[in-house]
């Protein structure tokens, strides 16, 4: 069973919204506007877009908005004491240490960051340029909250079948998935070719591993690039909760109830009987002769 | 032929929802809530017309009908209609008198340097009046036209932001069917009207309906010229078109810059339009 102290019901806020480009005091403010809207609106837990803080094609733009995951920065200076009452995730430029620079997401609760989740793949091909200007971050590690585990990915990350499927393995009971993903693939369908590509594999998480699936996609415009919003909510049997507007900002908000994943996992023991020693050993086999 | 999965139809009401947004989004971030539009009575221009007046509200775009003494009255006529049915201001500016004066200079010139100087002096009068108006110039190339680059460089092509040059001309027609633009307009044969009884498609040589399927093929499926040849295109007409695309790639960028620091424009100088806004 669950453990006792964790909240059996949480409400998330979708919040896709629109960014200016490079200018992180501007979307900064609104971060906090839109926090303290879903915050007064009952959420428990607020997800922003990928690079929610600074805009997304930032090219030579992305040292100058670069910024130190602590307190002593004057962005997470001031969204730290605005998680006291609810949980936040957004999305910045990291940079570390050795001024390497990363699409990176925050999770921050009761004032503290609890988990930071820097980008795995950076697409770097069609209009994407992403390896041009950011470090590959390297581990995909599930985390606690006070709603229990979950996971964060940023856009590609889930893109690739790998990283969800890590998640799942590492307990995660939500996979909290970011995005600012620009509109293309326009066809006789009422929505674009990545709209539809995004949906699909997210209610695919959602099934194959009898999780709740949550994404937060980016509206607005950068030059010609439109991103198409369009934030979903999948329960663990991988039906729609929620759907968020396409192309304009909203708070989308949905109740999830984190028993379902008990039920449907007793229903549907897909996590139990994964057979992930089987997997480690053909892994270790296949890697070994390609090596 | 085989028929490949790829499509020229397209969901007009999705288009429609992001190009004016994009045009509202757009030129309001560059610092205008205007917009100016060339009008020439054929498709692409209206189509243009018809999105800005619904993205900026038709008290906020002009609409210029710039005629030069050998263009059609129809043409003139066509361009009123869009404007009679989309409620945008319109403003008559000829272009004969600074056109003509210049070939008094050159009375031998040929129709091609006739027509460039047509559609770079309907250029000047457009950007002159996006400074008298503060309204930015809504493009009109469709994205046929700027892979074969059946424009003029700093002409028609010259614009500050453009709705549809992601649209194929099939495409187009689809659109402006959804916006109810004037059925004359939609079925007339598309023309640029920079001599008597030029159409586009007899100077190209080929069709809209064939070279968009064909450019669809290449530049969307990526397929290969061979590949296009197996699907049922005339291998002569596949040749041409994919000469003609490589041919005028210089029409599609800015002006090389010849590189002599660490740090040049153009190639290491990397920031969007919309650097800050």
């Amino acid at each position: 069973m669950r453990d006792s102290r964790l909240m059996a019901r949480l409400t998330l806020a979708l919040a896709q919204i629109a960014t200016r480009l490079g200018d992180v005091d501007a979307n900064l403010e609104k971060h906090l506007v839109w926090i303290e809207d879903a915050r007064a609106k009952g959420a428990d837990l607020v997800i922003f877009p990928e690079l929610s803080l600074t805009g997304y094609v930032l090219q030579d733009l992305t040292s100058d908005v670069a910024r130190r995951p602590s307190p002593d920065d004057p962005a997470f200076r001031r969204l730290l004491p605005a998680s006291r009452k609810i949980d936040v995730l957004f999305g910045f430029v990291e940079a570390d240490p050795r001024s390497r620079f990363y699409i990176s997401a925050a999770y921050l609760s009761q004032g503290e960051i609890v988990h930071i989740h820097r980008k795995v793949y950076l697409p770097t091909y069609g209009l994407f340029d992403e390896g041009r200007f950011f470090a590959w971050g390297d581990q995909v590690r599930a985390f606690d909250t006070r709603f229990g585990r979950v996971g964060v990915l940023i856009c590609e990350d889930f893109w690739h079948a790998s990283p969800p499927y890590l998640l799942w393995l590492d307990g995660a009971e939500m996979l909290l998935l970011i995005s600012a993903s620009p509109g293309r693939g326009l066809n006789r369908d009422d929505r674009l070719d990545s709209a539809g590509w995004v949906e699909r594999i997210n209610q695919a998480y959602a099934s194959l591993f009898t999780t709740y699936v949550a994404h937060t996609n980016r509206v607005g415009f950068e030059d010609g690039l439109n991103f198409w919003g369009g934030a979903t909510l999948y329960d663990p049997d991988g039906s729609l909760l929620a759907h968020g507007p396409y192309f304009q900002e909203a708070l989308t908000l949905a109740e999830i109830d984190l028993a379902q994943i008990h039920r449907t996992r007793a229903r549907l023991p897909l996590l139990r009987d994964e057979r992930t020693s089987m997997v480690q050993r053909e892994l270790a086999r296949i890697l070994g002769n390609a090596a | 032929m085989t028929e490949p999965k790829l499509s020229l139809e397209i969901n007009t009401d999705l288009a429609r929802r992001i190009l004016t947004e994009f045009l509202r989004t757009e030129i309001q971030r560059a610092g205008f809530t205007r917009a100016v539009v060339g009008v020439s009575g054929g498709l692409d221009s209206s189509v243009a017309c018809y999105l800005a007046a619904e993205a900026l509200g038709p008290e906020n775009v002009l609409a210029v009908r710039m005629p030069y003494k050998t263009s059609s009255p129809e043409s003139l006529e066509h361009a009123h209609l869009v404007v009679d049915a989309t409620g945008v201001e319109e403003a008559t500016i000829p272009i004969t008198e600074m056109v003509d004066a210049h070939f008094a200079r050159f009375p031998d010139a040929d129709a091609v340097r006739r027509g460039n100087v047509m559609a770079r002096a309907r250029m000047i009068i457009l950007y002159d009046q996006s400074a008298a108006t503060h309204g930015l110039v809504v493009g009109t190339g469709n994205k046929t036209e700027i892979l074969l680059g059946y424009t003029t460089l700093y002409g028609d092509a010259a614009c500050a932001v453009n709705p549809l040059g992601d649209l194929y001309k099939t495409q187009l027609r689809q659109l402006g069917r959804a916006l109810a633009i004037p059925e004359v307009i939609l079925t007339k044969p598309p023309s640029a009207e920079l001599w008597l009884g030029q159409t586009d498609e007899g100077e190209l040589g080929f069709t809209y309906d064939e070279v968009d399927r064909l450019l669809l093929l290449l530049v969307d499926g990526r397929y290969t010229p061979g590949a296009c040849v197996e699907a049922g295109f005339e291998r002569k007409f596949v040749e041409r078109v994919v000469e003609r695309i490589r041919r005028n790639q210089f029409k599609r960028m800015l002006p090389p810059i010849a590189k002599l620091s660490n740090r040049t424009v153009g190639y290491d100088f990397l920031y969007l339009r919309d650097w800050g806004t």
